[in-house]
């Protein structure tokens, strides 16, 4: 072919055209832009007005930053200093920068504690968040509590050290009842549970229904409000009374007959010894062991927490505590038992249609009518407890959202390879649930953790309370407003966003569909 | 389960509660600290400085009251409450006084069941507008929009006032005096209303004091009153004569600087029944016969409190007015101690 042609073809191009570049138009950013900002009228419109009000924006905003003036003694010299330039008076944040991130009256020289505790807070967290982690660092995590709640409040290392024996060594002996013993002396050890939960609930149920009775004694009958508040009290009252010796003998049956499994009623019980032992045992050992080995730090009270460490504290417990919360409402509000279903879906309810400001007004205001003035029922504690139990009510709705979106055939397959209730629900429902409701427990995560900020309401010195209590109303800084809140909008948005990303991971480390 | 456990416990708390309301002393001695409530921040009456330390006017009579019981001007447990908040707080036994900026009314009084121990600071209800407004009057305010503070006495002074003068207005509900001030300068009302003595403080403050006028009138009284429970009369004499100690000190020109040298002894019996150095008061009291002397260690007569916290030498700027002594043409006044 190349010989018959040799002569009649001037030039024969032997190496290929180097591939000429793309019209200028059709690649790189020009294209980009051509395509995203100006592809028809109306969008053209819509960026240039767009970037009018950008620059707009820069231009105001940038003399406010550049100018700003980072020290000063007051509000009036940062003006002074400004001399009536357009400029922020960052000086604030300087000059409570402690304030800000501790609260006025943590002890200086104890930050150092605070900012440990959060180190190890990442340490901790991480092997719960990233599954590639070795396991055994989860044995941290589970250390974590004791030590950071030491680290933050002080006092002496042994009470959280005897606590945590207690907690191994209750982990322990119920291992050994519900592995070791023969079952007719399981049926005894069960037995003599049983009635004592028995005798005790009704016990308290029984003093329940008096403090009911005091309640309506104290609300009394003047006006319409008080005379409907008082009946229903008392109405509450009778209902309990009648109820406390049927509950009484039910439960303590329920706990006889069930606690052959192990499972859940163990767990409950275990829970009941540590609270007695709690109270009755571990002050007078701790201080025994603290008396011989002192190991302490000087204890800051709960009142003293405040700024965005409160937040944290705050956010950080009560997610923790309302992801396994819900989970067990969720998976009790599907029981086929009516007891716990009408439980949980009770408390569900409530809590749903209580506006959290009023729980956290009923932890602050309401109990201290009840409580002793020496009262140690810790105000964080309260507070804690209300934030909880008021997003794991979120959670488990969430988290039920996820179990209905399991196929049918999901909770079959699991029966039909002679899966119990637990393993199943552990093996096989779980993890497919959760998977499915990763959003909606990270949504409820944000909002519970932006919903810390409303105990400022409740005169607490969190972030919120911080700048507009104290800082705010300073003879200093009187009039500061688009700092601080820029400031504290900036830390509550890292927290969020990042929470907000490593969801958006996990969801892609979970995708294991095969759309 | 564990609501029944809870409920327990409150039962055995509100015994306890209940028995042991009868003596403030004795608790608070017990205790070795005196818990006071407080504003979560007023400019000059009540604020933690850069330290983390309270500083105010009302403040200071918490300070007082605790050197005059327990010996120490620092033993105090400062609590800060809300305007929603204080009167709960104090009800319910979570403070033994409250030190908070709040209006002595009848109601709150005797309804509200409180023992109001003295006025230490006499206020009331002021107009704020902005001078291009052209407004002379708070009558010619017909129509304006108001930011008002909510939940507070002024709230409800400001609805009788309008509704004498047959004018209308719009109130812009507010939480705290610094968004009100806030919202004041971005335009978001005409008129800000609140105690003359903020207004008069806040506007100190402002980057342009000169383009806002205070109207004349006065539209309320605001007598403003630390306050403790009904029910306990040894607790309540003891932080009103205290409070009485400090404004006596001054009228008797008893100051920081000459307490010492002065409760060596005088010539003039009352400076001597005083500062404990003649007859026993304190002993009627409950207390040593140094109590007065403690309390007005702390920080001074009740004039120098004011000169420190509120006065004309600091950003408040606040003139001593109506709380001059009567002696000065003004209202505070103290029985006699005899």
């Amino acid at each position: 072919m190349s010989d018959t042609h040799a002569q009649s073809v001037a030039f024969v191009r032997e190496t290929e055209i180097p591939p000429s570049p793309p019209p200028v138009a059709q690649a790189g950013a020009v294209k980009w832009v051509r395509e995203n900002l100006f592809s028809g009228v109306f969008n053209t419109v819509l960026t240039l007005i767009a970037l009018y009000v950008v620059a707009r924006l820069a231009i105001a905003v940038f003399p406010w930053f550049y100018n700003g003036v980072w020290e000063a003694e007051s509000i009036r010299d940062c003006r002074d200093q400004l001399d009536g330039a357009t400029g922020a008076c960052f000086a604030v944040l300087v000059d409570r920068w402690d304030h800000l991130l501790f609260g006025f009256k943590y002890p200086q020289d104890g930050y150092w504690r605070i900012l440990l505790a959060f180190v190890l807070l990442m340490a901790a967290a991480a092997p719960a968040l990233f599954q590639k982690l070795p396991r055994k660092m989860l044995l941290f995590t589970a250390l974590y509590p004791f030590l950071a709640y030491w680290l933050i409040w002080g006092g002496s290392l042994w009470m959280p050290v005897t606590l945590l024996a207690l907690v191994i060594a209750t982990g322990l002996v119920f291992q050994l009842v519900a592995r070791q013993i023969s079952v007719d002396m399981r049926k005894i050890v069960s037995g003599v549970i049983g009635v004592i939960c028995g005798v005790g609930l009704t016990y308290l149920l029984f003093i329940g229904a008096q403090e009911l009775v005091f309640i309506a004694g104290s609300v009394g009958t003047e006006g319409i409000v008080s005379s409907v508040a008082y009946g229903l009290f008392w109405l509450m009252a009778i209902f309990t009374f009648a109820l406390c010796v049927p509950m009484g003998i039910f439960v303590g049956y329920a706990i006889f007959n069930s606690y052959e499994d192990g499972g859940l009623v163990s767990v409950v019980t275990a829970l009941l010894f540590i609270y007695v032992a709690l109270t009755y045992l571990l002050g007078p050992i701790w201080m025994a062991l603290n008396g011989v080995f002192p190991i302490e730090l000087q204890e800051v009270a709960s009142r003293d927490m405040g700024g965005f460490m409160l937040n944290m504290i705050l956010g950080t417990v009560c997610v923790s505590l309302s992801i396994p919360l819900g989970i067990l409402l969720a998976l009790g509000r599907q029981s086929s038992m009516p007891l716990i279903k009408g439980v949980c879906v009770v408390f569900i309810e409530f809590i749903r249609g209580v506006p959290l400001i009023t729980l956290l007004f009923v932890a602050n205001v309401m109990l201290a009518y009840f409580l002793p003035p020496e009262s140690n029922f810790d105000l964080i504690l309260r507070v804690i407890i209300m934030i909880t139990m008021f997003s794991a009510a979120y959670i488990a709705e969430v988290i039920r959202g996820g179990l209905a979106a399991l196929p049918k055939g999901q909770y079959e397959a699991a029966d039909s390879l002679g899966l119990d209730y637990t393993q199943a629900t552990r093996l096989i429902i779980l993890p497919q649930a959760l998977k499915i409701s990763i959003p909606g427990i990270v949504n409820v995560a944000v909002g519970l953790f932006k919903d810390t900020t409303l105990v400022s309401i409740i005169s607490m010195f969190d972030l919120v309370g911080m700048i507009r209590g104290p800082i705010q109303n300073s003879t200093e800084w009187i009039s500061v407003y688009w700092e601080v809140y820029g400031f504290g909008a900036l830390l509550f948005f890292v927290v969020c966003y990042s929470i907000s990303q490593y969801s958006q991971w996990l969801e892609r480390q979970l995708n294991t569909s095969h759309r | 389960m564990k609501k029944s456990v809870f409920l327990g416990a409150l039962t055995v708390a509100g015994i306890v509660a209940g028995g042991a309301s009868a003596a403030t002393l004795d608790e608070v001695k017990a205790r070795g600290k005196l818990n006071c409530g407080v504003t979560t921040g007023v400019p000059g009456f009540a604020e933690p400085d850069a330290q983390g330390v309270w500083q105010g006017f009302d403040v200071a009579v918490c300070r007082a009251v605790a050197a005059a019981v327990l010996g120490d001007g620092n033993a105090v447990e400062f609590v800060p409450t809300t305007g929603k908040t204080r009167f709960t707080a104090l009800a319910s036994g979570e403070i033994d006084l409250l030190a908070r900026n709040t209006t002595w009314t009848l109601s709150r009084d005797v309804d509200l069941k409180f023992e109001f121990i003295g006025v230490n600071y006499y206020d009331g209800q002021g107009f704020m507008v902005p001078k291009e407004l052209g407004v002379a009057s708070a009558k010619d305010l017909d129509g304006a929009t108001v930011c008002i503070q909510t939940g507070t006495t002024t709230e409800l002074n400001l609805a009788d006032f309008f509704r004498a003068n047959g004018i209308t207005y719009e109130p812009v509900p507010i939480e705290t005096g610094a968004e009100a001030v806030q919202q004041f300068i971005a335009g978001a009302c005409d008129v800000y209303t609140t105690d003359a003595s903020a207004l008069a403080a806040q506007r100190a403050n402002f980057e342009d004091p000169s383009a806002y006028v205070l109207l004349p009138e006065i539209i309320s009284k605001e007598p403003l009153a630390p306050l403790v429970r009904h029910g306990d009369n040894e607790w309540a004499d003891i932080a009103r004569w205290t409070l009485n100690s400090l404004i006596a000190a001054e009228e008797l020109g008893v100051t920081s600087v000459n307490l010492e040298e002065l409760s060596a002894g005088t010539e003039n019996p009352e400076i001597n029944r005083l500062l404990g150095t003649e007859g026993d008061l304190g002993a009627m009291l409950g207390l040593d016969k140094d109590w007065a002397k403690r309390a007005i260690g702390v920080a001074g007569n009740y004039g120098e409190i004011f000169e420190k916290n509120i006065g004309a030498s600091t950003p408040i700027g606040l003139a001593r007015g109506l709380n001059a002594q009567w002696t000065d043409g003004g209202l505070i006044y103290a029985p006699p101690f005899r």
